[in-house]
């Protein structure tokens, strides 16, 4: 397993590569600077400040040492936060995000396996049909209509928990769970369903039956964990997701989390902003699927034991 | 009273494309200490009916019209769930087809053995998992799992076909039921293994005078181990008797035309092949697959390696049927593949007619491709399900440049008149079709193209028995009509010595023995050929009986 882990981290590292630099090329090639404004700015001001990001080198320079911060942790000053580094920004956004998409994680899995589960005990029934309809219902729904629609009816008609805010006000974290949080339960619902069907219809779940084993053991100890995996397989990038896709509703609810800053940063050419948030979410990405990969086969014993050997 | 009785059942599938009636007024019984068989071809409805006796039918579709099954003078059909949890812990036991596939690789054997006892829904009964543990090494023990403490913590992957077979065998006896039900238990299994398995049957039902219904297609295996039988076809019940009457003074048609389905003796036709005429020549063949359970480092470059075909040296004559005959991972099929050059060759080469097609390009190979083709195992995945079987057949024609837009409607016609299948169901697809004719739809493709050699991989180990007796002879008919060259890989010896001039037994790798066939049967000089060959199970209650005597 450990020996599989390095393997992977290893080979992530020419994907980061590829993605800071074509990230760079990109950002570079886009009209516009991060000091192109509406006001006109005088020349040499514009010079004193290009000359102050490295901006007056040749490309190839700013690359070679952009690369160079980066190997050393360093994602350099925001061009549009003067005194203040990328590292420091993603720092202060990141506590706020990752505990946002912590619970909507929780509501995800918890409402999406279950309804996944309940269905697939009585396929092709009501029982079946009416979380699967909820869940396609729930992954067209967008979440600048879901979480407005929730602060209307329990924030504002029934006053059970605030509009917005993050940590001021007790229960200011629950819509906005919920929100981020149901696109995904959906998702997984589906996910559960099906890998529950697969697995129900295994002759092991006859043979379990045959023994006089009560239909909820059946679920719950033959069945879920197999049924599960294609379900924790998701994780990784859904989570990865979770942090990168939060930004519309940290907008709603006014969470001071990372997403405003990633797509601030866009809108700002703050080329060392938009770089270190990508490598950022890369970076994140390409951990989270690996702990699900890890999760997935930790839970096959044939996989888990040959992961063994490999140590 | 018998311990079972079952009057009338019927059981019917609602499904899409109307009722089946699946199992149509059946009745047998069974008491302590017998064992009833339960005889048919796929789709008799042999396990329909006992799967309903546990309530182990998906209903929907299936439904029980009629009929009743008293056990203890309890109707099976008609007591409620709670019932019948009990009824499945502590009194039926049931043994499955495929090992493989029944026990969950989640959790380890020792865990699933123990659960009808630790949840037995009867609480006075249900034991702790101490108690329950000891109670299962025990029995491991009994089934013949060696080293039990060490094995109860194992998962079923570390186990082998025959060996979870015997782990399925423990966790059916463990509450010591009266009523133990065994599906096709040795279908799935290696002849050599089977007979183990059936031997342990035997001997446990002795011992412990339970009441057994045995399912199987297979009557050899049936005539050992059956005290009565009942032979059933689409749903109803041809012929019941004890096994004797059954074996030896049946009246009845179906059951004489199952008896005579099976392959028996000697090859009836005369040998065609041409001596000193060699058309494959193999010479010392390597195919070895890398084994990537294995780390990549540490091990050394040996063991990395899974030996499929080790050193294998072995020739083809003109117009010969070499049987290849081996048990399962005996790398008969990869052999074929080998000479083929559809699996890769490690070391050695592979003669066609004097030309080394082992140092062939993939293009250089093509012209060849043509003179060499194969039939494969399972009718029901070597079709592809998207194409007609028009497009099926003309496919290699066109490829190979032997047919033209104006001939290819009259060569395929053709075609299908050589594997007797009617020219109108030309614009069908494989699923239309049942398994044996799918399998004559295969053999058309292969014959097609006019090859000089073919290379049968098990192909009719997926046919019931009087199928597999049609298209066995359909192959013998076609090798005689188109001059073919055959290679023809199975694990049946029977069929394997209904067919072959010639027969080279092959085990892990390696060729343990060659001969003439009869002379291979009359005198067979290895101890696993012997082993092999006794192991095979003949129609014929009397030697069966005294065989699994001698073994239990």
């Amino acid at each position: 397993m450990f020996r599989f882990a390095i393997t992977r981290l290893l080979q992530a590292v020419p994907v980061i590569l590829v993605v800071i630099s074509i990230t760079f090329l990109l950002v570079h090639a886009a009209p516009g600077g991060p000091f192109s404004a509406d006001k006109a700015v005088p020349p040499e001001v514009l010079k004193a400040l290009e000359a102050q990001y490295n901006l007056d080198q040749p490309l190839w320079q700013q690359y070679m040492g952009y690369l160079g911060d980066v190997v050393r942790g360093d994602f350099g000053p925001s061009f549009k936060y003067p005194g203040r580094s990328v590292n420091e920004l993603i720092a202060s956004g990141l506590p706020a995000t990752a505990e946002l998409a912590f619970y909507a994680m929780l509501v995800a899995l918890i409402i999406g396996a279950s309804a996944g589960v309940f269905a697939a005990m009585r396929p092709n029934t009501m029982q079946d049909y009416l979380p699967m309809s909820a869940a396609m219902i729930g992954i067209c729904m967008p979440s600048f209509l879901l979480g407005p629609l929730l602060v209307l009816i329990f924030g504002i008609h029934l006053e059970w928990v605030p509009v917005s805010g993050w940590g001021d006000a007790p229960g200011d974290k629950i819509l906005p769970a919920i929100t981020l949080g149901t696109g995904y339960a959906a998702y997984i619902a589906r996910l559960s369903r099906g890998g529950m069907l697969e697995i129900l219809s295994q002759d092991y779940i006859r043979t379990a039956r045959a023994k006089g084993l009560s239909e909820s053991l059946i679920i719950t100890k033959h069945a879920l964990r197999g049924g599960l995996i294609p379900v924790v397989a998701f994780l990784g990038p859904a989570f990865a997701g979770l942090v990168g896709g939060s930004f519309v509703v940290e907008t709603i609810f006014q969470i001071p989390g990372l997403g405003r800053f990633y797509v601030q940063a866009a809108f700002n050419r703050d080329y060392t902003m938009i770089l270190g948030t990508t490598i950022f979410f890369a970076t994140l990405i390409i951990v989270f699927n690996l702990i699900s990969d890890m999760i997935a086969i930790w839970l096959n014993p044939k996989l888990r034991q040959q992961g063994q050997g490999d140590n | 009273m018998a311990l079972l009785e079952v009057n009338g059942l019927k059981v019917h599938f609602h499904t899409r494309d109307g009722l089946v009636k699946a199992v149509d007024d059946v009745s047998f019984s069974v008491d302590c200490g017998e064992t009833l068989a339960i005889v048919g071809e796929s789709g008799s409805g042999k396990s329909v009916t006992c799967y309903s006796l546990l309530d182990l039918l998906p209903k929907p579709p299936a439904k029980i019209e009629g009929g009743s099954a008293l056990f203890d003078g309890v109707d099976l059909l008609t007591c409620d769930s709670t019932q019948m949890r009990s009824f499945r812990s502590n009194d039926i036991a049931m043994i499955f087809q495929d090992p493989m596939t029944s026990l969950n690789p989640f959790i380890t054997i020792g865990e699933q053995l123990i659960e009808p006892l630790i949840y037995n829904p009867d609480k006075s009964r249900a034991q702790t998992r101490s108690a329950a543990r000891l109670r299962a090494i025990e029995l491991l023990d009994e089934v013949g799992i060696i080293d039990p403490e060490k094995r109860f913590d194992c998962y079923p992957h570390e186990f082998s076909g025959g060996m979870r077979q015997r782990v399925m065998i423990a966790m059916a006896l463990i509450n010591e039921p009266r009523l133990l039900i065994c599906d096709e238990p040795t279908t799935a299994l290696d002849v050599t293994i089977q007979a183990q398995i059936l031997a342990l049957i035997k001997k446990l039902q002795q011992k412990r005078n339970v009441a057994v219904i045995f399912i199987s297609h297979d009557l050899g295996v049936v005539a050992g181990i059956a005290d009565n039988v009942i032979v059933m076809c689409e749903g109803t019940v041809r012929e019941t008797g004890d096994t004797e009457a059954i074996f030896y003074r049946t009246q009845n048609d179906y059951t004489k035309k199952l008896l005579a389905a099976i392959p028996e003796g000697a090859k009836v036709m005369p040998s065609r092949v041409q001596q000193d005429s060699p058309m494959i020549e193999v010479k010392n063949l390597k195919t070895y697959f890398r084994d990537y359970s294995k780390p990549l480092a540490g091990a050394r470059s040996e063991k990395r390696y899974i030996k499929a075909v080790d050193d294998v040296s072995l020739h083809i004559q003109r117009g010969e049927i070499l049987g290849l005959v081996g048990e399962s991972g005996s790398g008969k099929s990869t052999l074929g593949r080998s000479i083929l050059q559809l699996a890769p060759i490690t070391e050695g080469s592979v003669h066609f007619s004097g030309t080394e097609i082992s140092a062939l390009s993939r293009h250089q190979l093509i012209p060849w491709r043509r003179k060499m083709q194969m039939i494969f195992q399972d009718p029901y995945a070597s079709l592809n399900p998207r194409m007609t079987v028009y497009e099926t057949l003309a496919e290699p024609l066109l490829y190979h440049g032997l047919a033209n837009a104006k001939t290819i409607n009259h060569q395929v016609q053709l075609l299908m008149d050589d594997v007797g299948l009617a020219r109108a169901n030309l614009r069908k697809y494989p699923h239309e079709f049942s398994g044996g004719q799918r399998q004559r739809i295969a053999i058309g493709r292969a014959i097609a193209t006019k090859p000089e050699l073919i290379i049968a991989d098990e192909p009719v180990s997926a046919l019931d028995v009087t199928i597999q007796a049609q298209v066995l002879d359909l192959i013998l008919d076609l090798v005689e009509r188109h001059n073919l060259t055959m290679l023809f890989i199975s694990h049946d010896l029977s069929v394997v010595r209904y067919i072959s001039d010639r027969v080279i037994v092959m085990n892990k790798g390696v060729i343990i023995e060659t001969g003439e066939t009869e002379a291979l049967w009359a005198s067979p000089q290895q101890p696993y050929t012997q082993q092999l060959l006794e192991a095979i199970p003949l129609a014929d209650p009397k030697s069966e009986r005294a065989r699994l005597a001698s073994a239990s």
